[in-house]
């Protein structure tokens, strides 16, 4: 069965996260129809979504993250405007205060959410608010704080995202839910809203669409209160609006640049600063709804005519007539079936899922598919396991470090009950959750990953992988799940010399980079 | 279900200077050829240290023309200002300096820095990213991202004698060092580390399975020996500034030692300040605070080798002269760049000033470019290393001879 389980791997690897271990049989499975295997999850574009409870809405979390900076704030306030007397602890009283907020358990609370020290457990991870005492070699580490209601969310965000991962049959589907997810991106660095909304702009936004209606997904991300607080709209006003005009505040054009570059034409697209310019004056008044509810209900997209820049917008070389929201929504209309579009899409793609310099017929065969099909994600994702190039073309995508943490979870059958540890590895590898530097999302070539460092990174957390998780497994069973007879000679000798089960696990999971 | 994956424990426990580096943005790779240089003559032992502060720093507010009667009006509430508290450091009797920049106001008043004003690469768009690659790469547009100019550079330099046997770069080499000139990296660590013996075997089986990998794995394994002194170990509550400032001091470290590397890159990020950018006090004087530390950490670590080093600070391209609505800065053109070390003919604010009349602004909006940063680029590297002006036109920068170097930029 050579020939077949060198397609299974395909099957496992480009398209998936690899192989899980235990009696999951996948190598088996795909090896008897490997087309077959990976089409079959697009077949149930139910399971896309991601449904667990406990997880909520945007608004919900919306509301409940206003509430919550607005609690810090008032505490904060109350403790300056108190002016305790000298050696005091203060102790402002806020209402509905859960715990006892002392000067320094507010800058905890404050760094906690800063962009600069993410989801670490407070435990872990003293603050960042004072740079000058940090550098400080003794300073004493303050006591644990539990987790507030941000990092909470972001966890079982985390934690829901990563149990999917580990546990789903291929991971075709999730493959694609993350490339989107990372083509759309939001950082959660940017603050307790982005870090709040990471996980349910992905949830609300991205996946109901991947294997739907790009133009859908463009104006369900374009509008989700995560993009708008990432990219700064939210603070947009038209300069001639009602508000602009009263608060002499106006245009802020992050987030209609983005659209145009990163999100739909891509740079060298066809647009011009104008364009740029008039989208942005177009999408002025999309915004969410704040604590307070006066635009509607908290954490809700809503289009504020107020901040609406007032008249007629020319995008593209087509005018726009002012029609309030729907003026916005028909510029996205627009550019989501523009040729430029379907050209940046499927060169991203394929780059993704083949290789970094992918063969040109086959991105001009997914640019074709995604412009007669008016952006059919799924037609786009069946286009590609229909190529002959996805199956021929060599396995030397190096994984990402989030997919090289994932299928060592998979192949170990490990499915977490506590993101920390993905979470921290993530981080030092560097491609922290949902945080990426900037809106062009985490690089997606071999340039980016083949760091030395990097790649001694890897091995070190291989090392305390199969340091923890050795005992009762043995490596040549695992190294047959992940790759059946494909293994070289010099790698299945390499892991059954190994000194110990530990060596042979680590030295097993690093030969598992390529996909 | 019960057990976690097991991976990264002890990063639990010390968590932080990785991810301060990460999150700091900085990331360092460096030349591992001692090279014989051209200026042995004079027994100088040159150094070179590109800052790229990514996102695009705005110059106005980092090197304010105060002195232009349109400056305040454009800058708004963020502008600075040469009188009141927390009052902008005047250069000379037109530009001031961001107060959050004192080090390197000493290093100005002490003729060991200066500022090229009204600069920008050649690219006139606006993408961050394509911003960027014009800045490293070296090359006219964007697109061609195999190699970076520094990497081209260190190649037209004769070959020395090798100082490092381990190679290592940064955990995302930066563009700007790519290319086929070999290099090291290195970044604050802090992690368990895997034994010798199972990296020993790794490499056996890379060299047999996956030669890139091996290639990569043999040069991470040998930076951390090479650069880690004793006060390099984690540090709670590392925040971006203090990282910046460790990375510089790492960085300076290693480049101080007789066999360290003499040319290096850092990466700092975070500079895209579109909403409530701040003036005086707030997020971009935070972020100018943490750079000014980082060219201090420099001057320290380096020791006797300040002397005979130079340090650019560069940006992708500027900011809009006029606030945006949101208190901050849309993308913009021309913008400043630094430079800082002993070996910099310092004191002077660099400029062909265009002036900010909004017939004077690029598109009505920019600060007009009336200097290509490639000339600056181009003057250090043929100074201080003695590049030749016809390999910097043609293979460093390439198609950029009629972009001369500008003259006497190093003492």
């Amino acid at each position: 069965m050579a020939r077949d389980s060198q397609a299974a791997l395909v099957a496992l690897n480009r398209f998936g996260f690899g192989a899980r271990g235990g009696a999951s049989g996948d190598v088996l499975n795909a090896a008897s129809d490997p087309r077959g295997f990976v089409k079959a999850e697009l077949g149930r574009p139910n399971r896309v979504l991601l449904e667990v409870p406990g997880l909520q809405s945007t608004p919900a979390l919306g509301k409940a993250v206003f509430d919550y900076q607005f609690e810090i704030q008032q505490a904060r306030e109350a403790a300056k405007s108190a002016a305790p007397p000298e050696g005091a602890s203060p102790r402002p009283e806020a209402k509905g205060q859960r715990r006892n907020l002392s000067l320094n358990g507010i800058a905890m609370e404050m760094a906690k959410e800063s962009p600069r020290e993410p989801q670490a457990k407070p435990a872990e991870n003293p603050g960042a608010t004072a740079p000058a005492e940090a550098m400080q070699p003794n300073a004493p580490k303050p006591p644990p704080q539990p987790l507030n209601i941000i990092q909470k969310t972001f966890r079982a965000e985390a934690l829901a995202r990563l149990q999917r991962a580990v546990i789903v049959d291929g991971g075709f589907a999730e493959r694609l839910v993350v490339f989107w997810s990372n083509h759309f991106c939001v950082s959660a660095n940017k603050g307790g809203p982005a870090r709040m909304w990471a996980g349910s702009f992905e949830r609300e936004a991205i996946r109901p669409h991947v294997l739907g209606r790009f133009a859908d997904m463009l104006k369900a991300v374009e509008q989700h209160p995560a993009m708008l607080f990432f990219l700064d709209n939210q603070q947009s006003l038209g300069p001639d609006s009602r508000a602009g005009k009263n608060r002499n505040r106006g245009l802020n054009e992050n987030l209609a640049r983005e659209i145009l570059e990163l999100h739909t034409l891509g740079v060298g697209g066809g647009y011009s600063q104008d364009d740029v310019t008039s989208l942005a004056n177009i999408i002025t008044g999309w915004t969410y709804a704040g604590r307070l509810g006066q635009l509607g209900a908290p954490g809700t997209f809503v289009f504020n005519a107020n901040a609406h820049q007032p008249g007629a917008q020319r995008v593209m070389g087509k005018v726009y007539d002012a029609e309030g929201v729907a003026q916005g929504e028909a510029v996205l209309a627009d550019i989501a079936r523009h040729p430029s579009t379907a050209k940046f899409i499927a060169a991203k793609f394929a780059r993704h899922f083949v290789s970094d310099d992918p063969p040109q017929a086959l991105v001009t065969r997914l640019a074709d598919v995604f412009t007669k099909t008016d952006g059919d994600l799924k037609a786009l994702a069946l286009a590609l396991v229909d190529s002959d190039e996805a199956w021929s073309a060599p396995l030397t995508k190096i994984r990402s470090p989030y997919e090289f943490l994932v299928a060592a979870g998979r192949l170990l059958a490990q499915i977490p009950n506590d993101p920390g540890r993905y979470l921290a590895g993530l981080r030092a590898l560097g491609q922290p959750l949902w945080s990426p530097a900037g809106p062009n999302g985490f690089p997606d070539t071999n340039a980016a990953w083949l760091a030395p460092e990097g790649m001694k990174l890897r091995l070190d957390i291989s090392a305390q992988i199969a340091s923890r998780l050795a005992e009762g497994v043995d490596p040549r069973d695992l190294l047959e799940l992940a790759a059946a007879d494909t293994a070289s000679v010099e790698t299945r000798r390499t892991v059954e010399r190994a000194e110990s089960r530990q060596q042979a696990l680590a030295l097993l999971l690093m030969s598992l980079q390529r996909r | 279900m019960e057990t976690t994956m097991g991976c990264c424990e002890d990063l639990r426990s010390s968590p932080t200077t990785r991810r301060a580096v990460l999150l700091g943005g900085a990331s360092f790779a460096a030349w591992a050829y001692l090279p014989k240089f051209a200026r042995a003559a004079d027994g100088r032992d040159p150094r070179l240290v590109l800052v790229i502060l990514r996102g695009a720093l705005d110059g106005l507010a980092t090197v304010a023309p105060i002195g232009d009667p349109d400056y305040a009006g454009l800058h708004g509430a963020i502008a600075l200002s040469s009188s009141g508290p927390n009052a902008a450091l005047p250069l000379d009797n037109f530009f001031s300096l961001h107060p959050a920049m004192p080090e390197f106001s000493r290093m100005y008043r002490e003729k060991k820095a200066a500022v090229i004003h009204a600069v920008a690469t050649p690219y006139r768009d606006r993408s961050h990213f394509d911003g960027q690659d014009v800045l490293e790469s070296g090359f006219a547009g964007p697109g061609r991202v195999q190699s970076g100019w520094l990497n081209r550079a260190l190649e037209g330099l004769p070959k020395g004698e090798r100082v490092a046997n381990g190679l290592a770069v940064g955990l995302i080499t930066p563009l700007v060092l790519r290319g086929a000139a070999p290099t090291v990296g290195w970044a604050p660590l802090a992690l368990p580390q895997a034994s010798e013996d199972t990296a020993m075997r790794l490499l056996d089986l890379y060299s047999h399975r996956d030669a890139a990998l091996g290639s990569a794995l043999k040069q991470g394994l040998a930076l951390d020996k090479a650069a880690q002194g004793d006060d390099m170990k984690p540090k709670p509550g590392t925040g971006g500034v203090a990282a910046m400032r460790l990375a510089a001091r790492g960085a300076a470290r290693l480049m101080a030692a007789d066999n360290g590397p003499r040319i290096g890159a850092l990466g700092f990020d975070g500079w895209d300040t579109h909403a409530n950018e701040g003036g005086p006090v707030g997020r971009l004087a935070q972020l100018l605070g943490g750079l000014d530390g980082a060219l201090a950490e420099f001057e320290t670590a380096l020791g006797p080798r300040w002397r005979d080093t130079v340090i650019v600070v560069a940006t992708e391209f500027g900011r809009t002269a006029r606030i945006n609505g949101t208190q901050g800065t849309d993308h913009g053109t021309a913008t400043v760049a630094l430079l800082a070390g002993g070996a910099v003919n310092g004191g002077r604010v660099i400029a062909d000033w265009p002036g900010l009349k909004p017939a004077s602004l690029h598109q009505g909006r920019d600060l007009a470019p009336t200097t290509d940063l490639r000339a600056v680029m181009k003057g250090v590297l043929k100074d201080q290393f003695g590049l030749a002006e016809k390999v910097l036109a043609e293979s460093v920068f390439p198609e950029s001879s009629a972009v001369k170097p500008m003259q006497g930029l190093v003492t």
